[in-house]
């Protein structure tokens, strides 16, 4: 018992005084609490099933990645090819995420700052992508521009390539990565409220001095939240961006792509080289998300006091 | 600038907030939107100031029909309940930005806000942001802000709600006396008819969307004009009953009803007798008063509160007496005394329902 | 609207970006795709969309997503309780990353699982004939990658964030006092969790549920690598539409596609529907 005490997690409960005896304590928190036992059994299953399920693919790409030394990775990542996708992959999401932020901002502003009819089902359209799956995104564009497509014909006639060519790769990531930062502003601005926009109105401010200097710096936070995941999708969207690439390598290939072909190609250590690059920019999309959750929260906090 | 308001109604999907409303707001004056929640004093207030539109009516702002002008050009300081103070700015930056907007030179702008600080007693505090003051605090810098760019009307909705009773108390008399220094026309929102009465120079009752009666707060205090606003302001005794002979029958109290409240023989009434009232004697004075059991003495108020119970214990009855009147009669629990109200309003039922005052 | 004027500025605006944009780039798009399904009549559209290999592709699609959301009902609600509950070394980092699934690209997540589950990788290995648990598998072992329990780890790993997001803030949010009320009226603690906690949070459950479902269905970068992608045994639908495609059949392609929207449709509705009950429940 004595060791458990050392280390034992705190449960998350009212009435603790030092005044009195451990068991009197142990008592009061049964009420809402478990056994301590039962506490570091549940905590052990839960970061062995964490390590199963989502500790192991991290482990596997670093290890695979490094596994035949450094020389290797840096080659696997400075040629050609590679830097084409790379290259590539910075021009589409250097597109997409601007337009797609634009349109997050009008969403969010209309669905929050305004009471209208169908607003519920504005709401379920911007969550479409999430519920469609990627290759279906990337087939209705194939179905428009394809060569076979709708506009087929008339695209050939004039010579100008959607499908297999940059403009293709560009809506489907449109496609797959607007809702992220419409859906993080909703949510904020939603929590947040109105009050101070309608304060600069009466106190004179027009539409712009009102979103410039009041709304900006209010959802700035969360804006940024939904642009690097929008980034990170933009960046590493696979399905999607397959069904409309035409995979010419060193042309049409994104980072994802390259993945997909080397590992095909039984390059293991180059493929995992080039996969652990989207791992670092995972991580650390994940670091600065929960950086600036925090930083949203305690801002919704502060607002309320 | 005297704010009228004409035939004004809004509705909110099924739920009619104002119906029909008008109201004249004399130049110079403080009034008080009071009612309890849902009366509609707050949509009242943010039509007024533009931030809603009315479905029917106009408001002019003076002899001009300011109904489909903007808020932004309306020149009103508004008072939001939360304050509504911009959280990345400091004080300075809060009070200033009417003026920025406004396109303001910094070197008119600088003397103005300080001079703003001064008023509202925050001097030095200007570098500080708005979740770094106390609640009162931001309510003095909302105020401000609301200020800056002298608006010719101040609206400020429920402006004390949200603060603690001291706090209020202080603030009350602070707005009072900003009020009597600069004598802009002001227009604010509450529930509490005490904060009402003590700052306001017209008091405008209102329930369920529609204006019960405006007066100045002695008019309103000492002749109400409905059951709502007897029943609204203040602790209040209560009886129902049906008017017979011409009078209304309370227990053994016969109280004859007068035609202005428009009773007719045989009609249920609602009776309203105050606490403070009622006279409590050892002796019976006539068929003005009735036998009545003492329950309980409260003796720790400005006034001593006394419970008693009517008619075997069916028709309970609160008094509030003098200290030195009380003293005289020494009143214990089970004492049997006599009990006859100085004043009896009478109104013909049905009151409808009415936030519960008493 | 029959309003006069709106307070705040840039409705029209704001709304016009919102409605022209999407129509773009879904509304038009989509709705042609439901054209172009209906163009080739409607024999054309049964032989394509329920051929046996379509059937075998739907099957192994809807099993193995309805299997790995079940797994996360149960490893995502011991996820969330631990996370909300429990205060132990570790706890943050644990609960960022539970994102890593949405953060990770999926063709990295198929390489990687691919790698550790095959049966030369260093999870798959123990699963070998000769491994510490392939071996009461009789002589064959038991295969993880290139079956359908492959298919189900690849879509475990996807949609494990779902139920852990939607039941954390539910579980979080659940006052204190009502299991205080209910151990004061003689509960036990499991008692407690059982008629208490546990219908207080089981719509956010379902939500997260779903939600994982929906998202398993249509997955394709994480499952490629690892389903074997063998026709009638380990192809999942998103697959045979990319091989549809490929072959040019656009109607095959399309009747396939439509059969998997009406069903993430479906979803989308019941997803609206039950988080709608968990507001209200967590509300009450």
């Amino acid at each position: 018992m004595k060791t458990l005490v050392v280390t034992s997690p705190v449960p998350v409960s009212p009435t603790q005084s030092q005044a009195t005896t451990r068991d009197a304590k142990r008592a009061a928190t049964r009420a809402t609490s478990e056994p301590r036992l039962l506490q570091w059994f549940l905590i052990a299953l839960a970061v062995g099933t964490m390590g199963l399920i989502l500790v192991v693919p991290l482990f596997v790409v670093f290890s695979e990645a490094f596994s035949k030394g450094l020389e290797l990775y840096k080659a696997s990542i400075v040629n050609a090819e590679a830097m084409s996708a790379i290259k590539l992959t910075l021009l589409v999401a250097f597109v997409a995420v601007p337009i797609n932020t634009v349109f997050g901002v009008a969403a969010a502003w209309a669905i929050t700052r305004f009471q209208f009819k169908g607003k519920g089902a504005l709401i379920t359209l911007i969550d479409l992508p999430f519920a469609v799956s990627p290759v279906i995104s990337g087939l209705i564009f194939v179905l428009m521009f394809g060569r076979r497509g709708i506009f087929g014909p008339f695209l050939q006639a004039h010579d100008w390539k959607i499908i297999f060519a940059l403009p293709g790769i560009i809506l489907a990531t449109l496609f797959v990565t607007f809702p992220f930062v419409a859906r993080q502003l909703i949510a904020f601005m939603e929590s947040q409220g109105a009050e101070e926009e309608e304060a600069a109105v009466t106190l004179g401010a027009n539409g712009f001095q009102t979103f410039w200097r009041i709304t900006l710096p209010n959802i700035k936070w969360a804006l940024l939240t939904g642009i690097i995941l929008c980034n990170a999708r933009a960046m590493g969207e696979f399905g999607a961006v397959s069904v409309v690439s035409g995979h010419v390598r060193g042309q049409t290939n994104t980072i994802p792509l390259q993945v997909e072909i080397l590992y095909n190609e039984y390059q293991y250590t180059a493929s995992f080289a080039v996969a652990s690059l989207l791992t670092f920019l995972g991580l650390i999309t994940l670091g600065i998300k929960t950086a600036l959750e925090w930083k949203t929260a305690r801002q919704l906090k502060e607002g309320q006091t | 600038m005297q704010i009228s308001v004409r035939g004004v109604s809004k509705n909110f999907g099924a739920f009619r907030a104002l119906d029909n409303v008008s109201l004249d707001i004399p130049q110079g004056q403080l009034v008080a939107l009071l009612g309890p929640s849902g009366s509609g004093k707050t949509t009242l207030l943010r039509i007024i100031a533009g931030l809603e539109a009315p479905d029917e009516g106009r408001i002019f702002y003076g002899d001009q029909d300011v109904t489909n002008c903007s808020t932004r050009d309306r020149g009103i300081g508004f008072v939001f309940q939360h304050y509504a103070l911009f959280g990345h700015m400091t004080i300075f930056d809060n009070i200033a930005f009417g003026l920025r907007v406004r396109k303001w030179k910094n070197e008119q702008i600088r003397p103005r806000v300080l001079e703003l600080l001064r008023l509202i007693q925050l001097e030095g505090m200007e570098k500080r942001f708005p979740s770094q003051l106390s609640g009162g605090q931001r309510q003095r810098v909302a105020l401000a802000r609301a200020l800056a760019a002298q608006p010719q009307v101040m609206l400020l909705d429920e402006p004390f709600g949200a603060l603690d009773a001291k706090v209020r108390a202080d603030l009350r008399r602070w707005i009072r006396s900003l009020h009597d220094e600069i004598h802009m026309t002001s227009v604010f929102v509450t529930h509490d008819q005490e904060e009402a009465f003590e700052v306001a120079d017209f008091v405008v009752v209102m329930n369920r969307g529609k204006i019960e009666q405006m007066g100045t707060p002695d008019e309103v205090f000492a002749r109400p004009a409905s059951a709502f606003v007897t029943d609204f302001l203040g602790r209040v005794n209560v009886f129902h009953g049906r008017v017979q002979n011409g009078k209304a029958q309370i227990g053994e109290l016969e109280v004859s009803v007068e035609a202005e409240h428009g009773s007719v023989e045989g009609d249920t009434f609602t009776a309203y007798i105050r606490p403070h009232e009622v006279e409590i004697d050892r002796e019976p004075h006539g068929p003005e008063s009735m036998q009545a059991a003492v329950s309980r003495v409260n003796r720790t108020g400005s006034t001593v509160k006394v419970a008693l119970f009517a008619q075997d214990g069916q028709l309970p009855i609160d008094v509030e007496l003098p200290h030195e009147r009380e003293a005289t009669l020494n009143l214990r629990a089970g004492d049997i005394v006599w009990v006859y109200p100085r004043q009896v309003r009478v109104f013909a039922a049905p009151t409808a329902s009415v936030e519960s005052s008493s | 609207m029959k309003r006069s004027h709106r307070v705040l500025p840039g409705f029209g605006l704001s709304l016009g970006i919102t409605l022209l944009y999407l129509s773009i780039l879904v509304l038009i798009p989509l709705s042609l795709l439901f054209w172009n399904a209906g163009g080739g009549g409607w024999e054309h559209f049964k032989s394509a969309a329920f051929s046996p290999r379509a059937l075998a592709s739907y099957k192994i699609t809807f099993g193995a997503s309805f299997v790995a959301a079940t797994i996360n009902l149960f490893a995502g609600m011991l996820i969330a309780w631990v996370l909300v509950r429990y205060r132990f070394p570790g706890r943050s980092f644990m609960d960022a990353l539970v994102d890593l699934p949405f953060a990770l690209p999926t063709a990295v997540g198929g390489i990687a699982l691919t790698t550790a589950y095959a049966p030369n990788g260093f999870i798959g290995r123990q699963f070998a004939p000769d491994g510490i648990i392939g071996r009461h598998f009789g002589p064959e072992g038991l295969k993880l990658a290139y079956t359908p329990i492959g298919i189900v780890i690849a879509l475990t790993f996807i949609s494990l964030p779902f139920v852990v997001r939607t039941v954390q803030p539910v579980l979080g949010g659940l006052d204190a006092q009502l299991e205080e009320a209910a151990s004061s009226l003689g509960a036990n603690r499991f008692q407690t969790f059982r008629r208490v906690i546990f219908p207080y949070i089981w719509p956010a459950l379902l939500t997260g549920w779903t939600l994982g479902f929906a998202r398993a269905l249509g997955e394709y970068g994480s499952v490629v690598f690892i389903a074997g992608n063998q026709p009638l045994k380990t192809e999942i639908v998103p697959l045979l539409i990319i091989t549809r495609l490929e072959e040019y059949d656009y109607p095959g392609a399309t009747a396939l596609a439509v059969v998997m929207l009406t069903a993430s449709f479906s979803l989308l509705l019941a997803i609206n529907t039950l988080s709608r009950w968990t507001n209200r429940r967590a509300s009450a």
